[in-house]
């Protein structure tokens, strides 16, 4: 029901994006059933830019991972499934960063490194299980204290 | 004393020509870069061993030659040589353009070229690389300001000709010292590591610089048939005699210096008996063609009569120079690095082997692509200003010139 | 919370669970022994600064259990990381490699990981034209790919090769959302530091089954590394330069 809602979502967003380039700005996709963005709409729309700069130093420089206004959960909210059901990669004119970046002509910096489609985990790495083995905390602290013997 | 009178470059289809095949070069340079900005790195002769190939040695030739070039103008202005004053307005715009000509290869050769305001904007100060960058910019505000002050028409401005001069000298010592730090204060690399790389790379640009300057010049008087003085051109070509000499012996020094070391000496014998590449060009390329061969033209009995030793000597030094800048830069990666000191390694990521490298077309494309846009800055900025004396017959430029020029005359007539 | 499948629903509903903090709070306590952040919070997902100026993440390599027909190191690294190397290529990413060494004049053999050593003075950090060569403050060196602009400078500058600059294009597929990577910029070993900041290990430390690898606070003196560096004797490729490494080794030819 929930899967079904969202697609019909989806697809107004898609659909409502070209009838309206006419007059107004593009609208960004958004999967609302996952939660409300960061920030109002035209807010995001004058502000993303530097969210994502800040977020990106915050991470290089002193580790911020996952949280609400991550770069994978940008993703995730604003996949766009294209024919085969698939999230969209950024080559197609559906992704949600080239909607509003292909109508103002921006070029953005992002793509030739950061992955352009939602992948399993990332962005949800509050909830995500650690990795491969190490699933026991006690087992982890026992190994930074101690050591593999 | 005569007053030395400038005059805007002439000629019309020789000039459109001459901009013609430069910007052909140009062009072929651009495409090349868009080639490889295209595709990535992968389409050049570079790898992860030898990160800097043929375009680093363009680049760094001519930006250690653009600090050389000015050198002209220094001699005039700072050490008060009347013979080289009038040549001093050429000496400065040459020298700009020289350097932009290096600036440019050195840009489109970056991973990233379109972050060139990253570049600009984000500085590490520990970083000699940064410090260079700092000093590149200065440089061009420098001779510019120097340049105006030269050519401006106001004695409350002139006056402060020599100030300037000194200003602009310092400033291209401080330039090159830089650049020979970059390979100079490279700790880990066996062929660098060298305090005596700074001076070497003065010692280098004096030499290289006055080479191009030279052969410029005279082309650029050749071919419209501005009076040139023996004297002149063979005094400056005695003074390249004297640069070229210094250039060798620093060379030598670290090489040498290198030698004493038993750290170092696998490095020192791949380069000087390794029989490979880098060998043949330092003894053939820099030592024979650019070093011995030049020296034996500059101080020849015929370089008192004629352009042609002079001209000749430009190009071999211009040639040994980069056959030099190859052996430093190239000769340098492709020594392998040393972790383990004395011990024989390997890996499936080629440690412990000689790293090969082949220039690509379009490395060197990009590569001529600098040095002509050098030329064409030069030949464009001579048409638009007058930095171009009248004559350069030696009567003209300094009468103690024309006198030796005469009693060589004399002789021969003898 | 321990589960490897999440529902989809659980999948879907992320944002939320992650903003009640039952998640966060659900691994707490469990992390919060292992690592606190800067501020004292746990380490963690969690949006909040995991790096701790306290703190020196390093490794220790036992390379007298290491062999020399064994890569996994390198294998999990690239598998964590995203990068692919042709055994010999001169082009492809690398970010750990195992190196044989042998010495001519005694015979004696040996193999041994080598990765980004993590300086405390490294020489790639300063040479940086533009300061995207970095060291955390917790001593992880890496490469901010945001303002590298590809000059190749700290490769010339690195005594132990190893970064690699990027010569091509990255297929979509191969990226990998923690470790991005690109044409035109220089990349390296950052010891795995989305793991790190999650109070994970580092992949290759993981993945040695011989237990030769040790991951942990140098400056910890409770932590397990700090206390087999104090009773064994390592080594440093390469001491001579005195950069004072985070990766030491038991034993080097």
């Amino acid at each position: 029901m929930k899967a079904g809602l969202k697609t019909v979502m989806l697809a107004l967003a898609v659909m409502a994006a070209p009838a309206l380039a006419g007059d107004v700005a593009p609208k960004v996709p958004i999967d609302r059933s996952k939660g409300e963005c960061v920030l109002p709409g035209p807010e995001m729309r004058r502000q993303h830019m530097e969210l994502l700069k800040h977020r990106r130093d915050a991470t290089m420089y002193d580790g911020v991972r996952g949280g609400k206004v991550a770069f994978a959960a940008c993703l995730n909210c604003h996949a766009v499934k294209g024919d085969d059901g698939k999230p969209v990669t950024v080559k197609s004119p559906q992704h949600f960063c080239r909607v509003c970046h292909d109508y103002t002509a921006v070029k953005v910096d992002c793509w030739s490194c950061h992955v352009s489609v939602p992948r399993d985990g990332a962005g949800k790495q509050a909830l995500r299980p650690p990795h491969r083995g190490a699933t026991d905390f006690a087992a982890l602290k026992k190994y930074l204290k101690e050591g593999r013997k | 004393m005569k007053r030395i009178h400038y005059s805007l470059l002439e000629g019309r289809a020789g000039y459109y020509a001459a901009l013609l095949v430069l910007g052909a070069i140009i062009g072929t340079g651009l495409l090349a870069f868009w080639y490889m900005e295209h595709y990535g790195h992968i389409v050049t002769g570079m790898t992860n061993q030898i990160v800097w190939g043929m375009p680093h040695v363009f680049a760094v030739f001519l930006i250690v030659a653009a600090s050389g070039v000015l050198n002209v103008a220094s001699i005039g202005s700072v050490f008060d040589r009347k013979a080289y004053k009038p040549l001093s307005r050429l000496s400065a715009v040459m020298a700009a353009a020289v350097l932009a000509g290096g600036l440019m290869i050195l840009v489109l050769d970056l991973g990233r070229p379109d972050r060139l305001i990253v570049a600009m904007t984000y500085y590490n100060f520990k970083s000699i690389f940064a410090w260079n960058m700092i000093l590149y910019n200065g440089f061009f505000a420098v001779v510019l300001l120097y340049l105006f002050v030269q050519m401006s028409r106001s004695f409350a401005v002139q006056k402060y000709k020599k100030h300037a001069g000194m200003a602009a000298f310092l400033w291209r010592l401080i330039l090159t010292t830089g650049t020979g730090s970059i390979f100079g204060w490279l700790v880990a690399r066996q062929g660098y590591d060298l305090a005596v790389f700074a001076p070497m790379f003065i010692a280098m640009s004096f030499s290289f610089g006055l080479a191009i300057f030279l052969l410029l010049m005279m082309a650029l008087y050749r071919a419209v048939g501005r009076p040139l003085g023996h004297g002149l051109v063979n005094r400056l070509g005695r003074l390249l005699g004297v640069f070229v000499a210094v250039a060798a012996y620093f060379v030598a020094v670290a090489h040498l210096t290198n030698l004493y070391a038993p750290e170092h000496q696998a490095y020192e014998k791949f380069i000087l008996a390794g029989g490979n590449i880098y060998t043949w060009l330092l003894w053939g390329g820099f030592g024979l063609i650019g070093t011995a061969l030049p020296l034996f033209l500059l101080f020849s009995n015929a370089a008192r009569r004629s352009f042609a030793p002079v001209a000749w000597a430009s190009l071999l030094v211009i040639l040994g120079g980069l056959a030099l800048m190859y052996v430093i830069i190239i000769g340098g990666q492709a020594f392998p690095l040393v972790m383990f000191p004395g011990k024989e390694v390997s890996s499936g990521f080629v440690d412990g082997v000689i790293n090969s490298y082949t220039p690509s077309l379009p490395e060197i494309a990009l590569g001529l692509a600098g040095a002509a846009l050098a030329v064409a800055i030069t030949v464009f900025a001579a048409r638009v200003l007058p930095i171009l004396p009248r004559s350069l017959a030696d009567d003209d430029v300094d009468p103690h010139l024309a006198r030796a020029a005469d009693v060589v005359e004399l002789k021969k007539a003898a | 919370m321990t589960d490897t499948s999440l529902s989809g629903k659980a999948r879907r509903d992320f944002i939320k669970a992650a903003l009640a903090t039952g998640g966060v709070l659900t691994l707490a306590p469990g992390l919060m022994l292992l690592t606190t952040g800067a501020g004292g919070e746990a380490a963690a997902a969690d949006g909040k600064p995991a790096v701790d100026p306290k703190k020196r993440w390093g490794m220790l390599i036992d390379t007298t259990k290491c062999t020399d027909d064994c890569d996994k190191c390198v294998s999990a690294c690239k598998e964590e990381n995203g990068w692919q190397a042709e055994d010999g290529s001169l082009t492809d990413v690398q970010w750990i490699r195992k190196v044989n060494v042998k010495d001519p004049a005694t015979g004696f053999a040996m193999s041994l990981p080598v990765m980004c050593q993590h300086c405390a003075n490294p020489p790639c950090v300063d040479v940086c034209p533009t300061g995207a060569s970095m060291q955390r403050v917790d001593g992880i060196v890496r490469v901010d790919m945001h303002i590298c602009i590809g000059c190749r400078y700290c490769m010339m500058a690195c005594p132990y090769k190893a970064r690699s600059f990027v010569h091509e294009d990255i297929p979509e597929e191969r990226k990998k959302p923690h470790a991005p990577m690109g044409k035109g910029c220089v990349t390296s070993c950052d010891m795995c530091a989305h793991r790190v900041d999650v109070g994970q290990i580092p992949a290759c430390v993981e993945a040695c089954d011989k237990g030769a690898m040790m991951f942990g606070d140098l400056n910890d003196p409770n932590a397990g590394i700090s206390k087999r560096l104090a009773e064994i004797p390592t080594y440093e490729i390469r001491a001579d330069l005195g950069l004072d490494l985070g990766v030491r080794y038991t034993r080097l030819p």
